[in-house]
C-alpha cells in the first residue's frame, strides 16, 4: 500500500471542493435540512451532467464515469467537508455497490444508467426495527406467488427512503436472503420521513404488505450485501475525515481570532494541545479511509481495512466535533453557529452502519484475538 | 554545494574500482570504510575530497545497491558512530574550520572517532537555549565550567559538541558558542546516568576548567544556536524516521502475542471482553501509526509533504507508552516480579532475556518516549504552532539578557 494519488486523483477532488464550497454552503445546508426531501434537485442534477458524481463507480457501459473506491472516497471526503445534503451515500455509493456486487445484469442494465444520470434516486434497505445490518436477522419475508414475489414486513432507518425512485431491498426467500427491486409507487408500500437527530441526513420508515417486486439477486445475497457493506462504511468513514477537518480548521481559525485575557486563546497550550491532538487523529484517520479505499480498489474483500476505518474515523470525527464545540465555548453552544451540525452528523455517522466497538469486535474476530 | 552530474553506470564502476583495492570481505571495517570515504562514496552528496562526490542524495542507494551484489560483508551500519554520522559530520560541514573538515570527517565516517552531543543540562532541557554552562576566553583558549546530561556515547567519545554560554549579557540565543571539545581534556569527567531501568544508557559530564583552543570554536562567537540548529535538524535523521514499516511488528506485535498465549481461565469472560477491546483499540493504533508514517513518505517522494511527519512522533511515543502498560497488564501477577533483577549496568544487547522480562524492561524504558527528543508537550506546542499556525505563548524571556531570566535551582 503507497497511497499514491495521482495527479487526476487532485484535479477531482479540486473540482468537487469547488463544487460543493458553490453548492453547499451553510446557508443551503440550513434551508435544505429543514425540507422533507432534503436536497436540492437542480444541484443533483448538475453533480450528474457536469461532474460525473452519481455514476463515478458505474461502468462505462452503463453510462457511468467507470472509476473506482478511491476517487469516490475522495468525493465523498469532500462531501462531509460541508455537510453536503443528498441520497449520494444512498444512491452513488450503497444502491450502486448493491447493484454490482449483487444484481443480475437486466438490473443493472434498467438501473445503473438512472442512477448515472440522476434521473432515478436509488436506496438500500436492509436495516428493520433493531437498527443494524445484520443480515443474520433480516425478518422481511418475501413470498412467491405465481411469477410475482410480493415483500411484508418493515424496514427501518432507510437512508432517504421517503424520497428514493428505486429501493433495493434485502428480505428472505425460501433459498436465503435475496434483493429485490420495489418501485416508490408499488402498491402496499408506505413510506414515512423520520426525525432524525441529524437533520442534514434523512432517514424514513418504509411498511410492507404484499408489495410487488423484482427479485434482481440471482442466488443468496448475503456476500454481495457484505461486500456492499464494507464500501459503504469505507465511503462513511471518508465522510468522516473530511468533516474532522473541518471542525479541526473552525476551531484552529476561531483559536487564532478569539481573545481572551488580552490574547488569542490559541497561544494558550489548553486550548493549542486540543487542537494538536485533533490534527494527529485527523491525520490517522485519513491514513486509515484512505487505506481502506485503496484496499478495496485493489480487489481485497476490504473488511479488515473497513472495520478498522469506520471504528476510527467514528471516534476521531466525533471527538473532534465536540472539541470544537468546547473551543468556540458559549457561541459553540447556540443553533446559529454550526458546530451543533457537525456535531450531530459527527454522532450520528458513528451509529450508522455499527458503532466503533461493535466493529473493532468484527476485527478482533478478523485478527483472531 | 554545487551538485554535478555523473551517471549511474560511472558510479557503479567506481564501487566496483574501490571493491577490488579494498574487499570488505577481506579488510577490516576501518580500512574499507576509509577507502569508501575516499573514493567519495561515504555521503555522495558531500563535496570532493570530504567523503563525497557533491551529487544527489538519493545516489547513495546506487552505492548499497552496488556493495551488497559484490560483499557478502557489509560495513554499512551507521550505529558504528550514530552521532557522528548523523549530527557530526554535516554540521563539522557547514559550519567546521577547514582544519576541522580535514582532520575529522575521514574520523568520523570510519568509526575511529566516537562523537556526542552536550546540548541538554539539569536546568536546561526542553529548553535548551536557555543553558548555563560558562565558557569564558582567556587568550588563545576558552575555559569552560558547567553540567551536561544525557549524554549518549560520552564515555566513549573523543569528540564532544558543545554548546556554551559565552556572553551571559546577550538574550539567550544571543549568547551561546559552539565548540569541538576533545572529551580527553582534563576536567571533563563522565559518569554513568541510571535511569528508571537500573541501566545507564546516558551519561553525565562535569566540565570543570576545562580549557579549549580558541581555533575549536565551530561558527562565530555568540553564533552558537545557529550551528546548534543544524546539528538538531539532523537529529531526526540520525535517530531514525520512526515507526515499524511492517504490519504487527514492534511493541504491538509483541503485546499480541503475549495476549494469544495467555492462559485458559487466566482472566474472567468479562475481563477478556474489556481486555480484548482495548487490545483492538491499540492495534489499531498501531497500525495508523504505521500507514500515517508510509503516507508521510509517499507524500514527500511526490513533493507535498504534509503534517503527517510531525504527528508521528508524538503518536508513537503516547501509543508505546499505553501499548507496554497493557502488555504488563495482560502478565498479570506475573508482572509484578522484574527478573533478572535490577542490573546496574551499560546496555549491551538484551537478545538473550526472555519475551517477559524484556515486557517489563520496555514498560519502564517506554516512560522516556514522551520526553526524549521533544516532550509530548513541546511536540504539540509544534503542532499546534508550526503546522497549524497557532500563536506562540507570550513569552518572558525573549529580549531580556539571559542572567536576568529566572533559572531552577
Amino acid at each position: 500500500m503507497d497511497f499514491a494519488f495521482t495527479h487526476e486523483h487532485e484535479e477531482l477532488r479540486q473540482t468537487v471542493r469547488r463544487f460543493m464550497e458553490n453548492e453547499s454552503s451553510e446557508a443551503t445546508v440550513r434551508t435544505l435540512m429543514e425540507t422533507e426531501p432534503g436536497y436540492d434537485r437542480r444541484t443533483w442534477e448538475r453533480m450528474a451532467s457536469e461532474l460525473s458524481l452519481l455514476g463515478l463507480m458505474v461502468p462505462e457501459r452503463h453510462g457511468g464515469a467507470g472509476l473506482g473506491p478511491v476517487e469516490l472516497a475522495i468525493a465523498m471526503e469532500e462531501m462531509g467537508r460541508v455537510l453536503f445534503c443528498g441520497p449520494y451515500l444512498a444512491s452513488a455509493v450503497l444502491a450502486t455497490g448493491a447493484l454490482l456486487h449483487g444484481a443480475d445484469e437486466a438490473a443493472q442494465r434498467k438501473l445503473l444508467p438512472a442512477i448515472a444520470s440522476g434521473k432515478s434516486i436509488a436506496t438500500v434497505a436492509v436495516t428493520e426495527a433493531a437498527g443494524k445490518w445484520d443480515l443474520a436477522s433480516v425478518a422481511m419475508r418475501a413470498t412467491r406467488v405465481g411469477s410475482e414475489w410480493k415483500l411484508s414486513g418493515v424496514k427501518d432507518y432507510v437512508l432517504d427512503g421517503h424520497l428514493a425512485d428505486a429501493l433495493i431491498v434485502a428480505a428472505k426467500a425460501d433459498d436465503g436472503l435475496a434483493l429485490f427491486q420495489v418501485e416508490a409507487n408499488a402498491s402496499g408500500l408506505e413510506r414515512h420521513a423520520l426525525p432524525t437527530l441529524d437533520l442534514t441526513r434523512k432517514m424514513a420508515r418504509l411498511n410492507f404488505s404484499s408489495t410487488p417486486a423484482t427479485r434482481i439477486s440471482a442466488g443468496e445475497a448475503t456476500g454481495a450485501l457484505k461486500q456492499v457493506m464494507a464500501l459503504g462504511v469505507t465511503m462513511l468513514a471518508a465522510e468522516q475525515v473530511g468533516g474532522a477537518q473541518r471542525c479541526l480548521e473552525m476551531s484552529t481559525e476561531y483559536a487564532k481570532t478569539r481573545l481572551q485575557f488580552g490574547r488569542p486563546i490559541g497561544s494558550f497550550q489548553a486550548i493549542k494541545h486540543k487542537c494538536a491532538d485533533m490534527l494527529v487523529e485527523t491525520e490517522f484517520a485519513r491514513s486509515a479511509a484512505y487505506h481502506a479505499a485503496f484496499a478495496i480498489a485493489d480487489g481485497e474483500d476490504g473488511f479488515e481495512a473497513a472495520h478498522l476505518a469506520k471504528s476510527y474515523c467514528s471516534e476521531s470525527y466525533f471527538h473532534a466535533a465536540a472539541e470544537n464545540i468546547q473551543i468556540h465555548g458559549g457561541m459553540g453552544f447556540t443553533w446559529e453557529h454550526p458546530a451543533h451540525l457537525y456535531f450531530k452528523r459527527a454522532r450520528a455517522s458513528s451509529i450508522l452502519f455499527g458503532d466503533p466497538s461493535e466493529h473493532r469486535l468484527q476485527l478482533a474476530n478478523i485478527l483472531e484475538l | 554545494m554545487a551538485q554535478r552530474e555523473i551517471s549511474e553506470e560511472d558510479l557503479r564502476k567506481r564501487v566496483r574500482a574501490l571493491l577490488e583495492e579494498a574487499h570488505p570481505d577481506k579488510v577490516d571495517q576501518f580500512t574499507f570504510r576509509g577507502k569508501l570515504y575516499d573514493y567519495g562514496l561515504a555521503w555522495v552528496h558531500f563535496p570532493e575530497g570530504f567523503g563525497g562526490l557533491g551529487v544527489s542524495p538519493g545516489m547513495q542507494a546506487v552505492i548499497a545497491d552496488e556493495l551488497s551484489k559484490h560483499a557478502k560483508t557489509h560495513y554499512d551500519d551507521m550505529m558504528i558512530n550514530a552521532i557522528g554520522i548523523g549530527m557530526g559530520a554535516p554540521t563539522v560541514l557547514t559550519h567546521g574550520t577547514d582544519w576541522m573538515r580535514k582532520t575529522l570527517l575521514r574520523r568520523i565516517f570510519t568509526g575511529e572517532d566516537i562523537w556526542c552531543q552536550l546540548f541538554s543540562e539539569p536546568g536546561s532541557g526542553s529548553d535548551v537555549a536557555g543553558l548555563a554552562t560558562r565558557a569564558t576566553r582567556e587568550g588563545d583558549y576558552w575555559t569552560v565550567n558547567g553540567q551536561k546530561v544525557w549524554t549518549s556515547l560520552a564515555h566513549v567519545s573523543k569528540w564532544g559538541m558543545l554548546l556554551a554560554r559565552t556572553n551571559p549579557d546577550a538574550p539567550k540565543h544571543a549568547g551561546m558558542s559552539y565548540f569541538l571539545l576533545d572529551m580527553q581534556s582534563p576536567g571533563v569527567e563522565v559518569r554513568p546516568l541510571h535511569q528508571i531501568t537500573g541501566e545507564a544508557e546516558f551519561n553525565e559530564v562535569f566540565l570543570t576548567d576545562v580549557k579549549i583552543p580558541a581555533d575549536r570554536l565551530m561558527g562565530r562567537e555568540g553564533e552558537g544556536w545557529k550551528v546548534a540548529i543544524t546539528t538538531l535538524m539532523n537529529e531526526r535523521t540520525a535517530i531514525g524516521g520512526g515507526g515499524p514499516t511492517r504490519r504487527g511488528a514492534g511493541s504491538i506485535g509483541v503485546l499480541i502475542n503475549l495476549w494469544k498465549s495467555r492462559e485458559q481461565g487466566q482472566f474472567s469472560p468479562d475481563a477478556e471482553i474489556l481486555l480484548r477491546d482495548r487490545i483492538t483499540k491499540l492495534y489499531i493504533e498501531a497500525e495508523l501509526l504505521r500507514m500515517t508514517t508510509q503516507r508521510g513518505k509517499a507524500a514527500r517522494k511526490a513533493g507535498n509533504p504534509g503534517p503527517e511527519g510531525s504527528v508521528v512522533k508524538l503518536a508513537q511515543a503516547e501509543l508505546n507508552k499505553r501499548i507496554w502498560e497493557c502488555a504488563m497488564d495482560v502478565m498479570g501477577a506475573d508482572s509484578l516480579i522484574y527478573e533478572p533483577g535490577y542490573k546496574r549496568r551499560r546496555p549491551t544487547s538484551r537478545a538473550r532475556e526472555g519475551r517477559n522480562s524484556l515486557t517489563k524492561y520496555q514498560f519502564l524504558r517506554a516512560r522516556a518516549n514522551s520526553i526524549e527528543g521533544g516532550t509530548s508537550e513541546v511536540m504539540r506546542n509544534i503542532l499546534g504552532e508550526r503546522v497549524l499556525g497557532l500563536p506562540g505563548e507570550p513569552r518572558s524571556d525573549k529580549d531580556v539578557p539571559w542572567k536576568q531570566i529566572p533559572r531552577s535551582a
